[in-house]
């Protein structure tokens, strides 16, 4: 049996005014017309006027076309970028808490330290671990971790900026606004 | 220099009003000139500034009637319609015109109460999710949250309903902000000269190089058809449509939507394609190599089964919604923009490149249509010995054929809707008003109402089915009331006809809760019951007669209950999810077909 493809990841950047009810509108959009939101989130940007959303969605590109003309339709949206995956920075955080009794403790810390986590809690059996980066080494962590027993582990949704310009003088890309 | 407690005196530059009033006095700089609605407790703030006001409100008998009548001043008039309710209930018994709207691209502003700011959110006596439960089914939607942005908000509203795609807007006002007894309500008064909207700005000009694309593929093509829709009527384009049609000698079909957007007299019309429209209309789209697609958008009810729709035809689609192109059907030449300065444009370089000569010679496309044209027309049959039924297609021929040039004809939804779309002849544009999209039963007798409030110098018809009448004929007390002379004919076949007709081809004449009774409730006396002239029609010489004197008389509402066959079907039909090659004929309607 062949084996199933996953469905492909679209990331959309979508700045939107920053105003009551946006962000439902948004995803309702999603939900009228049966699209699945993989991930989402949401924060004011630098300027207090908008707030960007960073959508993550399994679908096809032709429903991606329409999912993006159909968010711009809403007035509230203002721009609505595609990120692709290799031409973006992707990051996400994860807290994880993880069993680590005294006979693993020692080797659940190495491996937090090759990850460049964080541990951020600590209790008897139990260490609380704060990792961020490029959402395929959060689950290559979390496939680790799971050895040792996850007690509760929460991710945030992925947001992403477009890569720079390498062609182009730094300094120019430092200077572009909006 | 300015005291602590001597504020400057602004009161000859600023006018303080309460929110009520702004939101009166907002809409009156809108240009409103009439409004429907009905009051309640949380928009009564509103209601009180009315009396002031040279705004006409007209009290309606049940809000879906207030939102169906701006739909049908909208249709009417081009212009936008305006209904305004309280609260809760109200605001739920409007949201059936505002989805209605949202389908047809009608541009209506619909104004809500909403309980005081501090409620919200307490399940507080008639509170309402208003915007959550309209967030899908308006163009926008807007909870008003400070009185100083009413006017800012009312222009806003006004901008998004009628500009790009029109569309209805809804605006919620809690009532604090309304209430001159709350200091919340006080504002001082000012008029947004411009829109400020970052994320809304509709293209309306054409690509140049496209449009270019698109008047090549024209020359090139040997079997083209123009597939006009309501985008035509909305954006005023059948004008240029006609200069068009006529520049390019290409044949138009007008969908349910655009019906009237091109002159049914015209030699090059083809009349309604689609579900029910006639073979003509439905095979040359079939067997078209180019369907220009004018404010069009590839409903089912037009394609039939997607995949085997037009099969050999490349494709131009011109629309103001970007969101419309590619999303039933890939085009060839794809063009944002409004329809009627795209038309315009491709006039331009048609004529350019030197007019009707520059095109191909499709003589042998023409007579083909023409052929198709004399084998397969609409046709009914009237027999006129005793015993023989009322046609209800007969009743709408001998309307259309007893009435002024100008009238406008508005429909119920059902086979009298789809017989009044195939036999009336339109030749203007916004003179059929009609629930396309969602397919509203109890549109009719409201929507006739607004148009007749918007256009009352012409004669308003409205055929509606007797399962659509009972649905909201008691809107026929507000015309008798306000004084709106609408006709309606109903064509009482004592069934829900459309139903029916399903039943009986579908589902093995098992009629499952589909007879009305054609006596009940009496139609006569319910119509004279709301201060109506109210008539019953029962054989083919009365139609007339009947029509005559209705059209006669002008100072209330009339209602003709055409007594008409049970069992008359519309065809042609194309069955739903089956090709459009697979049209099946009526007994009267020539052989062919399926
Ligand atoms: C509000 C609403 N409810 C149900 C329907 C489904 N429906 C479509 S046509 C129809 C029958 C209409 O009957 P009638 O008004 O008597 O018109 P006829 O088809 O007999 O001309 C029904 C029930 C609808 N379109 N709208």
């Amino acid at each position: 049996m062949a084996p199933i493809a996953p469905p492909p990841h679209h990331i959309l950047s979508v700045l939107v005014e920053n105003k009551a009810g946006v962000l439902a509108r948004v995803s309702s959009l999603f939900a009228r017309r049966a699209y699945n939101i993989y991930s989402l989130a949401v924060a004011p940007t630098d300027d207090e006027r908008y707030s960007r959303i960073t959508i993550v969605v399994d679908v096809e590109s032709a429903p991606l076309e329409q999912i993006t003309k159909q968010l711009f339709k809403l007035v509230n949206v203002v721009k609505i970028s595609e990120l692709s995956p290799d031409e973006s920075v992707v990051r996400e955080l994860m807290l994880c808490t993880v069993r680590a009794e005294p006979g693993t403790r020692g080797q659940v810390i190495e491996l937090v330290g090759v990850f460049e986590g964080r541990i951020v809690d600590v209790g008897h059996n139990d260490l609380t671990v704060e990792l961020s980066g490029p959402p395929s080494k959060l689950d290559d962590f979390e496939d680790l971790m799971r050895a040792y027993g996850i007690v509760e582990l929460q991710r945030t949704g992925r947001v992403a900026l477009a890569k720079l310009e390498r062609e182009v003088p730094r300094l120019r890309s430092l200077g572009r606004v909006g | 220099m300015c005291f602590p407690d001597q504020e400057p005196d602004r009161s000859h530059t600023a006018m303080k009003l309460n929110g009520g009033q702004a939101l009166i006095k907002s809409l009156e700089m809108e240009g409103v000139e009439v409004m429907f609605g009905l009051p309640g407790g949380a928009i009564l703030p509103v209601y009180d500034p009315i009396i002031d006001s040279p705004i006409r409100h007209i009290l309606v008998r049940h809000e879906q009637g207030a939102g169906h009548m701006a739909e049908g001043y909208a249709h009417a008039t081009g212009r936008p319609g305006v209904a305004m309710v309280t609260s809760g209930p109200a605001a739920t018994n409007i949201v059936t015109p505002l989805c209605d709207a949202m389908l047809d691209s009608v541009p209506i502003v619909v104004i809500t109460g909403q309980v005081p700011s501090a409620a919200i959110g307490t399940d507080a006596f008639q509170e309402c999710d208003t915007i959550g439960i309209t967030r899908s089914i308006t163009k926008h939607n807007e909870l008003v949250t400070s009185a100083q942005d009413i006017p800012r908000v009312v222009r806003e509203a006004f901008h998004i309903a009628t500009t790009g795609r029109p569309g209805p807007v809804l605006i919620d006002v809690p009532k604090d902000i309304v209430d001159p007894r709350n200091p919340r309500s006080a504002m001082e008064w000012y008029w947004p000269e411009s829109v400020d909207l970052p994320g809304y700005k509709p293209t309306t000009q054409g690509h140049p190089r496209k449009i270019r694309d698109a008047a090549a593929l024209i020359a090139e093509s040997r079997r083209p058809v123009i597939y006009a829709g309501g985008g035509i009527v909305r954006s005023g384009a059948s004008e240029a449509l006609f200069e068009l049609a006529n520049l390019l000698g290409v044949h138009v079909v007008t969908t349910l939507m655009a019906r009237g957007a091109f002159p049914d007299s015209h030699p090059l019309c083809l009349g309604m394609p689609g579900m029910h429209g006639n073979y003509t209309a439905v095979t040359s789209m079939q067997q078209a190599d180019l369907l220009i697609t004018l404010g069009a958008r590839f409903d089912d009810r037009v394609t039939g089964k997607v995949s085997a729709f037009a099969p050999h035809a490349k494709i131009i689609h011109v629309d103001i919604d970007p969101a419309e192109l590619g999303k039933v059907r890939r085009a060839d030449v794809p063009i944002v923009g409004d329809v009627r300065l795209v038309i315009e444009e491709l006039i331009k370089i048609v004529r350019e490149q030197g007019g009707r000569d520059s095109q191909p010679d499709r003589h042998e496309w023409d007579a083909q249509i023409d052929a198709w044209r004399d084998r397969h027309p609409i046709a009914y049959e009237q027999g006129w010995d005793e015993g023989d039924k009322l046609k209800p297609q007969f009743c709408i021929d001998m309307l259309r054929q007893n009435t002024p040039d100008d009238t406008i004809l508005c429909s119920g939804v059902g086979q009298h809707q789809m017989w009044s779309s195939q036999i009336w002849k339109f030749d203007r544009p916004n003179t059929w008003v009609n629930s396309g999209g969602l397919g509203t039963m109890g549109f009719a007798v409201p929507a006739a109402i607004g148009a007749k409030v918007g256009q009352p110098t012409k004669t308003v018809w409205a055929v509606d089915g007797d399962g659509c009448f009972q649905m909201t004929a008691q809107e026929l007390v507000t015309a008798s009331a306000e004084r709106i002379p609408v006709k309606i004919a109903i064509l009482n076949n004592a069934y829900l006809g459309m139903v029916r007709q399903w039943q009986e081809l579908f589902y093995e004449e098992r009629y499952s809760e589909v007879y009305l009774s054609p006596d009940l409730p009496d139609y006569k006396m319910w119509a004279e019951a709301m201060g109506c002239v109210g008539m019953r029609v029962e054989h083919p010489d009365e139609v007339v007669p009947a029509i005559e004197k209705a059209n006669s008389i002008d100072d209330r509402p009339v209602v003709i209950d055409f007594r008409v066959d049970s069992e008359e079907k519309v065809y042609p039909m194309v069955p739903a999810g089956a090709s459009n090659d697979d049209i099946i004929l009526g007994p009267a309607q020539g052989p062919g077909g399926h």
